[in-house]
């Protein structure tokens, strides 16, 4: 009995448990209110349902919440250009490799070209909030703006496309596979991260520059550098994700790619359990914090909300989350819990 | 100045942090015009008893009483309506905030709706003129000294209308003068039949002020006492449960027999920065205990961070083992070899949120670079190691570390460096805040290291102690450093002298 209490007070108390009961709930609402949701086919050799629906949709806000979760983590801002960079990151590789029937350019340089192009954007970004110590959000805030404008210059205000088919490879299947493909770049990005973070000691040094950058600094570590990676790291995250998006529809709007995206990223860090004000963090709880929110989106979808509906109803449910996961309910949960336990507690007496 | 009856009551208090007892069955009993002593050692339950009285901590059995009425104290605020306020050892206030702002936040004179600032700054300014401190209260409260912004927040507190005074450390960073001036303070408000708790490891401001002590140990109540009936010796030996070994017994650390042949470890030329300290000459060799005494202000941390790099130097040089140092951020320094514990723990020195044993390898790892992790058994082992060693006491390694009281906190700190193994250490006030046994031991420490071979820069505000560990003295005055004495010189008069600004030989 009582071994079995520590157990379950070790599981509650476990930083990605609030998180995973989020996500749950999503599901099971969708388990009442759509019982096919669980249901996956093959139809055209591809594997095909909800579920498939929301990992494969969500691949992109992984991979930006992970690089958000860092930049967090490191210097209690956040990041809010990555929507607008991921757009500039697409206008370049439409730019790279042209309209017309065949590619322009090589393939793998409409990869690097805007991944180089993500890690000016973060550079900049970095450069302003760690070196010249400019606010987080005001830093980024100017590519946030600008970003667009620069992708707007580059594609000339056009929505441009991309004809080869192979272009879409990336953003929907490679031929013969039937999983979606930026479900393996969501994979190979948290597990290329998650393996950085525990063989070298930038876990450590990232939250101890989160927590205390003066301590962090007098005892050796170059708080400025490390978070300038992080900003570098969350840019080229954000430019990966803008490929995944271009790919999708084989063409680049700059207007819409990435269209309010950092709030989802942002958002997804916080779902996560993971305080916006920096230090500890995880990058599973990011993880599954991108994977509930596009959960939720597809959720609503098959409700059969409208578009222009969806922010309300996510919103509402948002709240629940943030709320469910505040130290509020955990320190209500324990006052019920003992004053079961002990009858009236000398608190209640009063 | 009579005593009167009791308005403070706290009734076998318990409480417990991940399963370690805190505080178990603690009594306290605090009456009006009276200064009451809480004294213990680290972790003897003073900190978290006096939380639990501001509502900052909740217990979890027990009864608090003001004025023979229970009450609860979920939150300090609440706790203030109660009537009880505080002032702690750390100081929490707003830096970027106006001296003024800082003694009204939350209650701030209004008019129309919006803050009288006129009548503000007035307020402010007759409060502390009535408590003899004159600065500007429009300015912020970062351009002050720590023992100014420690002034504030007790003027804080005793603006705040109270029944019950808390002061937690309120000493540590004053100097005698301004500890004079805080006694007169707590004397007045004691007349007017408040009753104050002060929490302090100087046992002689203890003797001079207080009415009664309360000893805790081990989260556990020892007794209550009247001063003139506890011997110092006895109190002494209350706090550590056990006989008292007397801090006389470390010998003054004499390098002299061997200072012509030791080796010169650093040797700084005319090294300074603007603003922070005048160039000076410094030779520290192997086996020196080196301390820097001079009042509060008067360039002591500076020149320590100068030497470090935590304050990038702009005249002069610096060489270690004959070798030119040119460092430019504190990793260049730990990569030579050298430590330096900062004056201001809780700023500067933990990392909160991380466990002991992260706090303890950082400084390892940071020298180590990013690439090379050091393995988690290895990690285990050093924490262990060190953990043993200081005596530092945690509920395991993995404990975050601010949850830890101050004097352990500084321990790990102290056991981040000594992993380093450095041949120089700069400590800066590693005793402040310390109960006297991890104060003694950390002396102790500091004059080991220097048998072995280390060179130490050693300060603290408390001259007594560099006294027993110091072989050489520096003396600073106005950023400058304006005398060296050795040895035998090395008198409590001497210094005073050349502090005075005497004729420092």
């Amino acid at each position: 009995m009582k071994k079995s209490n520590i157990k379950s007070k070790h599981i509650i108390n476990h930083p990605l448990f609030l998180p995973l009961v989020c996500l749950l709930l999503v599901l099971i609402v969708n388990l009442i209110q759509t019982p096919s949701f669980f249901k996956i086919t093959i139809q055209n050799g591809v594997l095909y349902g909800f579920i498939i629906d929301i990992i494969n949709r969500s691949s992109g806000l992984i991979i930006m919440a992970v690089g958000m979760t860092l930049v967090v983590a490191s210097s209690g801002g956040t990041d809010i250009s990555v929507g607008a960079v991921s757009a500039l990151a697409g206008a370049v590789c439409v730019a790279v490799l042209g309209t017309g029937e065949s590619y322009r350019m090589p393939y793998i340089i409409s990869l690097l070209l805007p991944l180089i192009a993500g890690m000016v954007c973060g550079a900049f970004n970095g450069f302003l909030v760690s070196y010249m110590r400019v606010q987080p959000m005001v830093a980024t805030l100017i590519l946030f703006t600008a970003g667009r404008g620069i992708a707007q210059l580059i594609t000339g205000s056009f929505i441009l496309y991309v004809k080869p088919v192979q272009f879409q490879y990336l953003g929907s299947f490679l031929p013969n596979v039937p999983i979606p493909t930026p479900c393996f770049v969501a994979t190979f990005v948290i597990l290329i991260t998650w393996l950085t973070l525990k063989y070298t000691s930038l876990n450590m040094f990232i939250q101890s520059v989160g927590i205390n950058p003066k301590a962090s600094h007098l005892v050796g570590l170059n708080s400025k550098m490390i978070t300038f990676f992080t900003y570098v790291f969350c840019s080229v995250c954000a430019a990966g994700a803008g490929l995944i998006s271009v790919s999708r529809t084989a063409s680049i709007d700059a207007n819409n790619v990435g269209l309010n995206v950092e709030l989802d990223a942002i958002l997804a860090v916080a779902i996560g359990g993971n305080s916006l004000s920096g230090g500890k963090f995880s990058l599973f709880g990011s993880v599954i914090g991108a994977i509930t929110i596009q959960a939720l989106t597809t959720t609503l979808y098959a409700m059969h909300v409208s578009a222009d509906q969806l922010p309300l109803y996510k919103a509402i449910v948002v709240i629940i989350i943030v709320a469910l996961q505040s130290p509020e309910p955990k320190r209500w949960y324990y006052m019920i819990k003992s004053g079961i336990s002990s009858g009236r507690s000398a608190r209640e007496a009063n | 100045m009579k005593i009167g009856g009791e308005i403070l009551t706290m009734h076998h208090i318990s409480k417990s942090f991940l399963g370690v007892k805190a505080l178990s069955n603690v009594d306290f009993t605090l009456r009006a015009g009276e200064i009451h002593a809480l004294m213990g050692e680290n972790g003897a339950g003073k900190s978290t008893l006096i939380k639990v009285l501001t509502g900052a901590e909740e217990f979890e059995s027990g009864e608090i009483r003001i004025a023979g009425k229970p009450i609860i104290n979920r939150s300090p605020q609440e706790a203030q309506l109660n009537g009880i306020s505080t002032v702690y050892q750390e100081i929490n206030l707003c830096p970027n905030l106006s001296v003024a702002e800082n003694l009204f936040l939350g209650r701030q004179p209004q008019k129309h709706g919006a803050i009288d600032w006129k009548t503000m700054y007035k307020k402010a300014k007759e409060a502390f003129e009535a408590l003899d401190i004159n600065i500007d209260v429009t300015s912020t409260l970062d351009n002050y000294s720590l023992a100014i912004q420690q002034m504030v927040a007790i003027a804080r507190a005793v603006d705040i209308s109270s029944r019950v005074l808390i002061l937690d450390e309120p000493t540590s960073s004053l100097d005698d003068s301004e500890v004079e001036k805080l006694f007169s303070i707590m004397r007045k408000l004691k007349e007017c039949g408040l009753g104050i708790i002060f929490v302090t490891h100087f046992i002689e401001q203890v003797y001079k002020i207080c009415d009664r002590i309360t000893v805790l140990r081990n989260g556990e109540l020892v007794g209550e006492y009247e001063v003139g009936n506890l011997p110092r010796v006895q109190l002494v030996a209350r706090m550590m449960g056990k006989d008292f070994e007397g801090l006389a017994e470390i010998k003054r650390h004499e390098a002299g027999t061997e200072e012509d042949n030791a080796a010169t470890v650093i040797e700084a030329r005319g090294l300074g920065c603007t603003g922070k300290v005048k160039p000076f000459d410094l030779n520290v060799s192997k086996g020196d205990v080196i301390g820097i005494s001079g009042l509060l202000g008067s360039g002591r941390s500076e020149l320590a961070r100068v030497i470090y790099g935590a304050d990038k130097p702009d005249t002069g040089e610096l060489k270690m083992n004959d070798k030119k140092l040119d460092i430019r951020a504190p990793l260049d320094a730990v990569r030579s070899g050298i430590a330096f514990l900062p004056e201001n723990r809780k700023e500067e020195g933990v990392i909160g949120d991380l466990s002991v044993r992260e706090n303890i390898v950082l400084a390892l790892q940071a020298r180590k670079g990013i690439f090379r992790l050091l393995g988690k058994k290895e990690q285990e082992e050093f924490t262990d190691r060190y953990m043993d060693i200081l005596k530092i006491k945690a509920s395991d390694r993995e404990a975050p570390v601010k949850r830890l009281s101050g004097g352990n906190q500084q321990k790990v700190v102290l056991a981040r460096w000594l992993l380093t193994n450095p041949d120089f250490l700069i400590l800066d006030e590693p005793t402040r805040g310390i109960d006297i046994g991890t104060k003694n031991e950390i002396q102790r420490l500091i004059v080991n290291l220097a048998k072995e071979g280390k060179a130490v820069i050693f300060i603290s505000s408390e001259i007594e102690e560099m006294l027993r560990t110091c072989n050489r003295m520096v003396v600073m005055r106005d950023s400058s450093k304006v005398g060296e004495l050795s040895n035998n010189e090395i008198t409590q008069e001497n210094i005073m002298k050349a502090i005075a600004g005497g004729n420092a030989s």
